[in-house]
């Protein structure tokens, strides 16, 4: 049974240095609350997974937490590249980091195949594309019945799943909708998995048997933290901050504004300051 | 005739290939510009399918991003991740996959990695992303790019996505059995490959266009077909639509869209 608990906590039990760990979201349910308490905890030598890293692996990466990023397309959406990562991978800074790359098709199979319990995963995938030769953990297996040739990856196992989703029950049971990206499958390949939501509610009010719901029982930590996936969005309750996406692109395109940014806004900060950051998009009728 | 500028013209004759039976893998920038063009004109039932998930949608404002929430509010439905690259694009349900990128050559081999070498890259660009196996997996592929010496290279710093190799029967000999690129419309012109070599041909001059202008920004001997036809110009029809869906996009967007 997943245990409701602050966000503090819920980071301080789960995600230990040198972790893999993966934040997911597809853009929309981007966990930023709780990537900032990771950066605050001050955890190092982190393996970083994700099919679409943004702005809070340019954060992290910029704060010195990761050894290595897993993914699959980094940029800042509908803005352009991410600075810090490139600062890290051009130049070494605040340290050279590992960068194991994969194609969007490659990464959705291996967290399918992490939650299957499977040791990997097998698509066809990645003929005549150059991250063969770049990515030892890219391998071809011959299909035994056919004989064609796939392509195979290894299964994604991270430590610790983080994702943010609508709201979950008292006991903890979790939902999501909308664009569910990969959350389901992560949660299910991980070992431990902390879910922070926008709300805790009696009933979960699932809009289907289908619902994508998470169980209690899949769950460690579930954790109350509304406006938690802020500037990202969260469907039916308030819109992508596309502004704050823009403005990204100035803070970290320079070091010291981007240190001096992240003190003010991370290390001093709160997961009680999301709240505040959303009030002003709240969607109050339709959606 | 009303004034157009060359992106316009670019994004009409994208969204002109595309048929009302089509089903299309979108991306973001001039590939979402040009599918939601074709929706909005002549193509009123093509199903439109971006990698977040969202199967037939039909946005009234371009995505800022590949998972905006436009997109799954207005779709037929949405699926999770593994399953839109299992069952739908690896599945053979996709037509057409629209690319673009930061380079290509002249076999339609994109580049969306790195520019320099990938160990000590000059600047590292976001990946590939959907891109590796879009390339391989839908029925044909459409490229949209704009033309410069930059982007059009005679070769990649790094393959992204498998268009046509090294031309010739390359494509099939990697045990790819869909067509691969069988379009590139740029600002300028509109190139298919040839059938023997599968190098891009031109074989349509945008209007105003001379073959000098194509030949100067691209990086390799550009070829022309044996016919090289006119590009028509874009209807009022066309541009009123393609306008107005981009100040729908700068009002939502507070000016974030591009192409």
């Amino acid at each position: 049974m997943a245990k409701i608990q602050s966000l503090h906590d819920a980071v301080a039990e789960n995600i230990h240095d040198g972790d893999s760990v993966a934040f997911e979201g597809f853009t929309h349910l981007i966990p930023h609350a709780a990537a900032h308490e990771v950066i605050r905890q001050g955890r190092k030598d982190l393996t970083v997974i994700r099919m679409t890293p943004d702005m809070i692996y340019d954060q992290l990466i910029g704060m010195g937490c990761v050894k290595k990023l897993i993914f699959s397309f980094a940029g800042n959406p509908g803005v352009g590249l991410l600075r810090r990562l490139r600062d890290a991978v051009e130049n070494g800074w605040p340290h050279p980091i590992e960068i194991e790359e994969h194609s969007h098709a490659a990464m959705a199979n291996a967290y399918e195949a992490g939650a299957s319990g499977l040791p990997c995963a097998i698509f066809r995938g990645y003929r005549g594309a150059e991250l063969t030769r770049v990515n030892p953990n890219i391998r071809f297996v011959k299909c035994p019945f056919t004989g064609e040739e796939l392509a195979a990856v290894p299964a994604l196992r991270p430590d610790v799943t983080v994702i943010h989703a609508q709201r979950a029950d008292r006991k903890g049971n979790v939902l999501l909708e909308g664009i569910v990206g990969v959350q389901k499958e992560a949660v299910l390949a991980a070992r431990r998995a902390i879910v922070t939501v926008e709300e805790i509610v009696d009933d979960l009010a699932s809009p289907s048997p289908n619902a994508c719901i998470l169980p209690s029982w899949t769950v460690t930590s579930v954790v109350k933290v509304p406006g938690g996936a802020h500037p990202s969005y969260v469907q039916g309750v308030y819109p992508r901050d596309n502004a704050a996406y823009i403005e990204w692109d100035k803070i970290a395109s320079d070091r010291d504004n981007f240190l001096t940014w992240m003190t003010q806004n991370v290390t001093n900060a709160g997961p009680d300051v999301f709240a505040g950051r959303v009030a002003p998009l709240l969607k109050t009728g339709d959606a | 005739m009303t004034s157009f500028t060359p992106t316009e013209m670019m994004t009409i004759a994208a969204a002109r290939a595309l048929t009302n039976d089509d089903v299309c893998f979108v991306g973001i920038g001039a590939p979402s510009a040009a599918c939601n063009l074709a929706r909005l004109t002549h193509a009123p039932d093509i199903t439109l399918i971006y990698e977040s998930g969202t199967i037939g949608t039909a946005p009234n404002v371009l995505p800022l991003s590949i998972g905006d929430g436009e997109l799954c509010e207005t779709a037929l439905c949405t699926v999770s991740v593994p399953e839109m690259f299992r069952y739908w694009l690896q599945g053979g349900r996709i037509t057409i996959g629209f690319l673009g990128g930061a380079q290509i050559d002249r076999f339609g081999n994109l580049n969306t990695t790195v520019v320099g070498s990938y160990e000590k890259p000059k600047v590292r660009l976001p990946g590939g992303g959907g891109a590796p196996e879009i390339a391989i997996s839908c029925r044909e592929i459409f490229i949209t790019m704009k033309q410069s010496n930059r982007g059009f290279v005679e070769k990649l710093d790094f393959v992204t996505s498998l268009g046509h190799g090294k031309g010739g029967t390359d494509r099939a000999d990697h045990g790819v059995t869909t067509k691969g690129p069988t379009r590139l419309i740029t600002d300028l012109a509109i190139w298919q490959p040839d059938a023997e070599t599968k190098e891009f041909t031109v074989t349509s001059l945008h209007p105003g266009v001379t073959r000098e202008m194509v030949a100067d920004t691209v990086g390799w001997k550009a070829r022309f077909a044996a016919e090289v036809g006119e590009t028509p110009a874009p209807t009022q029809e066309e541009l009123e639509v393609l306008r107005d869906l981009h100040a729908r996009t700068k009002a939502a967007h507070g000016g974030g869209s591009d192409a």
